[in-house]
């Protein structure tokens, strides 16, 4: 592996999120070996890769639904474990997932607070939270008509934007989009472009899982390329082309794509 | 309107104000498949008018009463079974754990003379220790609450069986607590119509303060005339119908404690994270857990709830037939407290419903029975018009489901 350590480049802004040397076995498949990773405060990180190349494996120990068999995380600096969904988002993580994990039953006021109603004399305070909801929602310019209808009536974009306004409740510092544009039209997918964009500029550090190389480079700051459960290259996105991007993905010239960037970077620094 | 409220700035939000746009906003839930319990409102309606003109003491207050205090055993154990439905689960041991603490409740009062609260609470507790069982076996290993229950059916029947020992049916004296309180206690007018002026000033104070909050946040109310409307409504309806009990015995001291349990269960469901999480479960597991709900306490409490419900039923069931056998809880008290839920809106899907479709589908219920009875038909018939409404409520609410999903409303 060539692969160039993130850690090595001169960095002003603050490390949220390392990990080193992860490792994931399920039986006999190795899905994660040795994967390391890196997110920065008001970072836009793109994780891509093809089909089995680990990137929702990673996606799912930093989101505490199981825990590596090797490697270290640490967060803000401190070496941790996220043995649980609770710990990790203890510990100020939000995860965004491919299936939105919304209540379709439920109003968009229900669904943003979910799991962190706020109380008042023991009772919902169905009101505050309705209030915050909107003042959330402006924050973040998203376009919900009304927060008093199930999200079943939502369209997809607008489900989106609730999935990601939700994970931004909890104050995290980092959040993590599980392929958030797979299921939208043009005009939705750059709706929640725009709404990368503002979570960046709230400096969030941002974990992109994407399919999308167009939407990729579109908004991410850097991309890491997954191949076969292992880094196949760490680029910025100012660096690269889509061409190099693809034959990362599908290892068509191995390692000689992340040997040219990691020169170029090198030259660069 | 001065300034747009918070919650409706956006163009596409259609707006109905005042009253008319109140009334406007009904029909186009209704039409959205929103039914709510209007279904079972004109149903009971149709079936109130049909057997008033098939026999005109079917709607006598001395019949009403009768009705109301039939209705109290069974509908507490629908209340249960209503918070197993939200979840998306069932409960088919409802009956057979009635049965067994009316058995308890006997046997240990009567035979063994033990002191009446420590039976009653014998009896409760052995509601709870059945939800735990059935709660940890369906969080342990994720049977479907289906089998688990329907084991359960078998299992606490024989453990009813095995409490009554030889005796196959035990009396409980008509002077003791219990009975006293399961046959002859009605509450007194005035305290039937304080507990109404009770109910509708709660229901105006609450509406009031919701909705000057609601002001205050910047965000849309109800005006006030809707709020007046409301209450008044609520108050001739719940006047006239303790009213027209106390034409004759009045209200029963059992059908008043569902209602209060009713009500209780109501403000549990609606208004605390608890009831959030029951929803948020019934609608979508995985969402729960991810947003870090801890579903499987969620299922025991639903669990444990469900099964002590149905041992107060039970209770309630002993204390109005004074006595205990062991067929106390068989026949159709199952399947007539998830009938009755079901019958009330509560959807078998999961994740939509409301404690009060217990007191709907239960007085539903109840009226067949009793107006089939005034008519002197035999029980066959019963069963068959009892089934035949059953179907109908589950057809309306799998309708209803879809065209909720054609508009766009869960």
């Amino acid at each position: 592996m060539t692969n160039l350590s993130s850690t090595t480049r001169s960095r002003t802004a603050e490390q949220l999120l390392s990990l080193r040397g992860i490792t994931k076995r399920f039986g006999a498949v190795r899905a994660l070996s040795g994967v390391d990773l890196d997110v920065y405060a008001g970072e836009v990180v793109a994780i891509v890769g093809d089909n089995g190349a680990g990137k929702s494996t990673l996606v799912k120990i930093l989101a505490g639904v199981h825990p590596q068999d090797g490697g270290t995380i640490s967060f803000g600096g401190v070496p941790t474990h996220i043995p649980s969904p609770t710990d990790s988002r203890d510990l100020g993580i939000a995860t965004v997932y491919q299936d939105l994990s919304l209540c379709d039953n439920l109003d968009v006021v229900s669904n943003l607070w979910l799991g962190r109603e706020l109380r008042k004399n023991g009772a919902l305070d169905e009101v505050e939270m309705e209030q915050r909801s909107w003042t959330l929602l402006r924050e973040l310019s998203a376009r919900i008509p009304s927060v008093r209808i199930p999200v079943a009536a939502l369209s997809g974009g607008q489900r989106q934007t609730v999935a990601i306004a939700r994970s931004l409740i909890g104050e995290p510092s980092v959040v993590i989009l599980d392929e958030p544009t797979a299921a939208l039209g043009v005009a939705q997918t750059a709706e929640v472009l725009n709404l990368i964009e503002r979570l960046r500029e709230r400096g969030l550090g941002v974990i992109l899982i994407s399919h999308n190389i167009a939407d990729v480079q579109a908004v991410a700051d850097r991309i890491i390329v997954l191949r076969l459960g292992r880094n196949n290259g760490d680029f910025r996105v100012a660096d690269v082309t889509s061409e190099m991007i693809i034959a990362a993905i599908t290892g068509a010239s191995d390692n000689s794509v992340s040997r040219r960037a990691a020169l170029q970077e090198e030259n660069e620094s | 309107m001065t300034e747009t409220k918070l919650d409706q700035q956006d163009e596409r939000v259609v707006r109905n104000p005042g009253f008319r746009g109140a009334v406007r906003d009904f029909v186009l839930r209704v039409r959205g498949g929103d039914l709510g319990s209007l279904p079972v409102i004109l149903g009971l309606v149709v079936i109130w008018t049909v057997f008033q003109i098939l026999n005109p003491t079917f709607l006598s207050s001395s019949n009403l009463v009768n009705l109301t205090t039939q209705s109290a055993a069974v509908g507490t154990i629908a209340i249960g079974i209503v918070l197993v439905l939200l979840l998306g689960e069932i409960d088919l041991s409802v009956g057979s754990v009635s049965g067994l603490s009316s058995a308890i409740l006997a046997v240990g009062f009567v035979q063994l003379g033990i002191p009446l609260p420590l039976v009653l609470l014998a009896s409760l507790v052995a509601g709870v220790l059945a939800g735990l069982a059935f709660g940890f076996l369906r969080t342990l290993f994720g049977v479907p609450s289906f089998v688990i229950t329907l084991g359960g059916l078998l299992g606490i029947l024989g453990l009813q069986l095995f409490v009554l020992g030889k005796t196959k049916s035990i009396n409980i004296p008509f002077d003791s607590g219990v009975v006293q309180f399961g046959q002859q206690w009605f509450l007194p007018a005035w305290s039937s119509y304080l507990l109404v002026a009770i109910a509708v000033l709660v229901f105006a104070w609450n509406s009031l303060a919701l909705s000057r909050r609601r002001e205050s946040a910047g965000l849309s109310s109800l005006p006030l005339s809707i709020i007046v409307l409301r209450s008044a409504g609520l108050l001739v309806f719940l006047g006239l119908a303790a009213w027209y009990l106390n034409l004759s015995r009045g209200v029963g001291a059992p059908f008043a404690l569902f209602l209060v349990l009713v009500v209780i269960m109501h403000f549990f469901l609606t208004r605390t994270r608890w009831g959030r999480s029951v929803f948020a479960v019934g609608g979508n597991v995985e969402a729960a857990r991810r947003a870090g709900i801890r579903v499987n306490r969620v299922y025991i409490s639903v669990f444990v709830l469900c099964s002590l419900f149905a041992a107060l039923g039970g209770l309630m069931a002993a204390a109005r037939a004074a006595s205990a056998n062991s067929s106390s809880g068989g026949g159709d008290t199952n399947l007539n407290a998830i009938a009755a839920a079901v019958i009330g809106g509560t959807s078998l899907f999961g994740g939509r419903g409301s404690a009060f479709s217990a007191v709907l589908g239960i007085v539903v219920i109840m009226s067949i029975n009793s107006g089939l009875a005034l008519l002197f038909l035999e029980s066959y018939v019963q069963y068959i018009v009892t089934g035949a409404v059953l179907l109908l409520a589950v057809v309306i609410d799998s309708l209803s489901r879809r065209s909720r999903a054609a508009a766009g409303r869960a």
